[in-house]
């Protein structure tokens, strides 16, 4: 029964085991979006947001919940974009829901694909190098997003980036020894980085998967499942198994390492400050080295 | 038997179990993946599986 009108319930959080009916979980769960949104700072006032969206289910959840806030804060701007990396079967798809969604809510969205941008689609790059298309998909995406955001007068960018794909990158991090990457996550990024980097906010840093798969089932964000062809067999889908094996046997895991991983954050962070700004002599956008990596890749393409 | 829906699948088995915690310790199946809707609800794993009941299981991993 629902723990609070005994109606029946949709789902019974695993860190708290309360249940809950559906219109109880769709208040707490904007609740908790928005706390979230207070606990971290992660608006300020007058803010233009940009949402980077893919069509799937948790960025279209993050897109309802800020444009919804942006309904009561007037001062708050929300655009959505999407990049189509140019993967057949599949973004094809998800841009579709997109489309149908952002045109239902009256939200602008813009679309950016690497064909246009970078002269081929993912696929035809994956041909082409011997890398790791998620590699590939995962620097130009994050570059697109970056500068895409800043030309649209961004001051943060939003991503659907849940407690799941947290614990796994902290997790991931962990097992191969790169604190230094783990210094980069958290619910808000790259505030204090350097001219041109738009910080990211996680406005989902504290719904699980789960959470954030019901809510968009409860408010028929869904469609069907389409997967990426090129998600198989990686790292993270091992590391995503054993965390939710392991919350089925011990709740609140997830939970736990989130929670734990927030309080060393700080210190992660001061020791691994960023010292210089540096910007990519090829394009001029902000980078670690002297050729970003963007760059790299197109370099190699060529 | 109840029918079941696997959606990511795309298949449908038949399983006998009281409750839906019940079938998907049956199918080997973790609660916190998937989302299992009775008529097109959602339940959660004390659910009581009636014997027209429409059962489906949602991944609830997108891919990629
Ligand atoms: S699975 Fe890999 S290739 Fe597919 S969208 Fe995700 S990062 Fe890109
Ligand atoms: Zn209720
Ligand atoms: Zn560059």
């Amino acid at each position: 029964m629902c723990k609070f009108c005994k109606t029946n319930p949709v789902i019974t959080l695993t860190n708290s085991n309360i249940s809950l009916c559906s219109s109880c979980f769709i208040k707490y769960f904007e609740k908790k979006v928005f706390r979230t949104i207070r606990k971290f700072k992660l608006l300020d006032k007058g803010d233009t947001i940009v949402v980077g969206v893919s069509g799937g289910k948790d960025s279209l959840t993050i897109l309802n919940i800020l444009a919804k806030l942006a309904e009561t804060k007037r001062d708050l701007k929300i655009k959505a974009v999407l990049i189509d990396e140019g993967i057949k079967n599949y973004r094809s798809i998800t841009i579709k829901d997109a489309q149908k969604f952002c045109k239902e809510k009256k939200i602008q969205l813009y679309i950016y694909s690497f064909k246009k941008e970078f002269g081929y689609t993912l696929d035809e790059m994956v041909k082409k190098l011997k890398l790791n298309p998620c590699i590939i998909c995962g620097i130009l995406r994050r570059y697109l997003l970056n500068k895409k955001s800043r030309l649209l007068g961004a001051k943060k960018l939003a991503t659907g980036h849940h407690l799941d794909d947290e614990a796994q990158s902290i997790l991931m991090n962990q097992f191969k020894n790169n604190l230094e990457l783990s210094a980069r996550l958290g619910p808000i990024t790259g505030v204090a980085r350097f001219k041109n980097f738009i910080p990211r906010i996680k406005p989902l840093y504290l719904l699980t998967e789960k959470e954030t798969a019901t809510y968009a089932f409860l408010k028929k964000f869904n469609h069907k499942y389409v997967e990426c062809p090129y998600s198989q067999d990686c790292f993270r889908n091992d590391i995503r198994d054993f965390l939710n094996d392991f919350e089925n046997n011990y709740p609140g895991s997830k939970h736990g390492l989130i929670f734990s991983f927030l309080s060393v954050l700080p210190l992660l962070k001061e020791k691994y400050k960023e010292e210089k700004v540096r910007y990519c002599k090829s394009c001029k956008e902000p980078c670690a080295k002297e050729i970003c990596n963007a760059c790299e890749i197109i370099k190699k393409l060529k | 038997m109840p029918k079941v829906h696997l959606e990511k699948e795309n298949k449908t088995v038949n399983v006998q179990a009281k409750t839906i915690a019940e079938l998907l310790k049956k199918l080997k199946l973790n609660p916190t993946v998937c989302l299992v809707t009775v008529n097109n609800e959602l339940v959660t794993g004390q659910y009581k599986i009636k014997s027209r009941d429409k059962i489906k299981i949602l991944p609830v991993v997108s891919g990629g």
